[in-house]
């Protein structure tokens, strides 16, 4: 029907593959879009090469906000630490495939925030971490 | 007394027009903010064009004009709520600093260590925040009123906190998402029983239905201008003159003083001991404007057309399956319509909405405790005013479903 609730964001909201919750963990935070209300958790397992083994997410919030978390999770999997510290917004907007006004931005980059916070060992997920 | 509402709707521009994808606008977020007819506009165009000066320091011909203006402003608003006298009406920014007006000076004067200020559970942020300010710095009490699982207030757990002898009943006289009408007449007696002040969050009421401070006997009444039908960055504060006169300034600066020496000052009378500065003048003339125009259409045909949309609307969503509502029974309510949709986010149905120029809001509405309370993170909101339609209500009701197939 249109472009911003993609086939992929409606799948991946309804049928997320990456929801959960590791325990243990290495890595764990988890913040809110005070906008909204979303909320996101975001537990992660490192390995000693320093890659994440392992990662889920957790929370409640609309399609975009659930779904981009769901395709981050999958996008990190195997990846260095250091490479997912450097991630930003366009990585997010690249999995997505569509272009969001600056609300709906919000939705859609908390989950990115949440895990920059948490691999950074940050008390907030702020905005400058994915700008 | 019905409405002539296609009437009604040719004076406000806005409505005339289409949203971004050339479908027309349906405009149901009037609780967020109305949409203004052309004679507020107008009024605010024409302050600008022949009568802008500051107010009450000079002496010359736009000066005396808009000093006229803006005072002529105060007696419609005085008017409109039936204030005895149009003194006892002090122009704020808003709702919000109406109501933190009462706790920095009214509140700060009076209330001290362990004293105890009733609220409700169904409180705006703008009814709650002043007062946790108030009791992080005084350490006062605050306790509340609950909502039932009918989305009323538990009057009988009121009546039990008033025997602890609050000094101060504050509490909205209609819900912003719920559009529970609360019982004010009574609660305010009750309150004064036992010798409580009261506020009254009007930022609902004052709009829709006819409100009397002198009936209701009410301390202090808070309201906004922009949900009226008028401009944003004003709203008033009526207060009762024997409190406002012994309440200690709020902002300090030009218009609210006496006298000034360099060290020391003496405050104005009132109202002009609340209004320090430059007032948001062509505002207020557009304020006064909103108040003429909604008693010419009559106050009581606005309240009774807003409820037919309200009985319609609430029928034909609570039809949609996985549709919950939450808020009282029509009866009971104003013209708000908040609900929640089975498995999908309120954010992704006023975004699907908007797509056919369905305007809603969605979130917790700057009432988080509420939502808490019944377990939702948020809501989608509908809100209806003397503008709207049936036909407005259905394309809702068709997006709605519009959204179900998505998500389906
Ligand atoms: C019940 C209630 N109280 C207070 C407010 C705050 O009004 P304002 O933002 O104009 O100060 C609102 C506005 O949403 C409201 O609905």
């Amino acid at each position: 029907m249109d472009d911003l609730y993609r086939e992929i964001i409606i799948e991946h909201y309804k049928n997320p593959s990456y929801r959960g919750h590791l325990d243990p963990h290495d890595i764990q935070f988890a913040d809110n879009n005070p906008l909204c209300g979303d909320h996101i958790e975001i537990t992660l397992q490192v390995s000693e090469d320093g890659k994440v083994s392992d990662a889920r997410f957790d929370g409640h919030g609309c399609a975009i906000s659930q779904a981009s978390a769901d395709l981050l999770i999958e996008s990190i999997i195997g990846k260095p630490l250091d490479e997912v510290k450097a991630l930003k917004k366009d990585h997010i907007l690249e999995l997505l495939g569509i272009d969001l006004g600056p609300v709906r931005l919000k939705c859609a980059l908390l989950s990115l925030k949440v895990l920059k916070a948490g691999v950074y060992g940050l008390g907030e997920a702020s905005d400058e971490l994915v700008e | 007394m019905t409405l002539n509402v296609s009437q009604i709707r040719s004076q406000f521009p806005i409505l005339q027009r289409e949203t971004a994808n050339g479908v027309p606008l349906v405009y149901l977020d009037s609780t967020a903010t109305s949409q203004k007819p052309l004679a507020v506009i107008e009024a605010m165009n024409d302050f600008y064009r022949r009568s802008n000066a500051n107010i009450h320091r000079g002496v010359h011909t736009l000066a005396e004009e808009a000093t006229a203006l803006y005072e002529e402003a105060r007696k419609k608003i005085a008017k409109f709520v039936n204030a005895p006298d149009a003194r006892q009406v002090i122009f704020t920014r808003n709702t919000t600093e109406s109501i933190n007006l009462v706790a920095y000076t009214w509140a700060r004067a009076n209330l001290k260590e362990g004293d105890l200020a009733i609220l409700t559970e169904m409180e705006h942020h703008s009814n709650l925040v002043p007062w946790h300010i108030l009791q992080a710095e005084r350490g006062i009490r605050l306790e509340f009123i609950p909502v039932k699982d009918d989305f009323t207030l538990d009057l009988e757990t009121y009546r039990s906190l008033l025997d602890q002898g609050p000094k101060l009943v504050s509490f909205t006289h209609m819900s912003n998402v719920l559009g529970t009408i609360n019982p004010v007449d009574e609660m305010i007696r009750l309150a004064h029983d036992v010798g409580a002040v009261t506020v009254i969050d009007g930022a609902q009421s004052v709009p829709h239905f006819s409100v009397d401070v002198q009936a209701l006997d009410v301390d202090f009444l808070a309201f906004s201008a922009h949900k009226m039908c008028g401009p944003t960055g004003i709203g008033a504060l009526y207060g009762k003159t024997s409190l406002l006169e012994k309440m200690p300034p709020f902002l300090g600066g030009g218009d609210m003083i006496k006298e000034v020496k360099l060290r020391s000052f003496r405050a104005n009378t009132i109202p002009a001991k609340f209004e320090a500065g430059t007032p948001a003048i062509a505002e207020a003339v557009g304020f006064g404007a909103a108040a003429d125009y909604l008693l010419s259409v009559g106050m009581d045909a606005i309240a009774i057309h807003e409820h037919q949309i309200t009985e319609y609307a609430l029928d034909r969503l609570e039809e949609i399956p996985g549709v919950k509502l939450f808020g009282p029974t029509a009866d009971k309510k104003g013209g708000v319509a908040a609900f929640s949709l089975d498995g999908v986010h309120p954010h992704d149905v006023a975004q699907i909405l908007d797509r056919d120029g369905v305007a809603v809001r969605a979130g917790h509405h700057c009432a988080q405790p509420l939502h808490e309370k019944f377990g939702l993170p948020a809501t989608s909101r509908a809100s209806f005013y003397l503008y709207n339609t049936k036909g407005e209500v259905d394309k809702l009701v068709d997006g709605i479903y519009k959204v179900k197939k998505y998500f389906a």
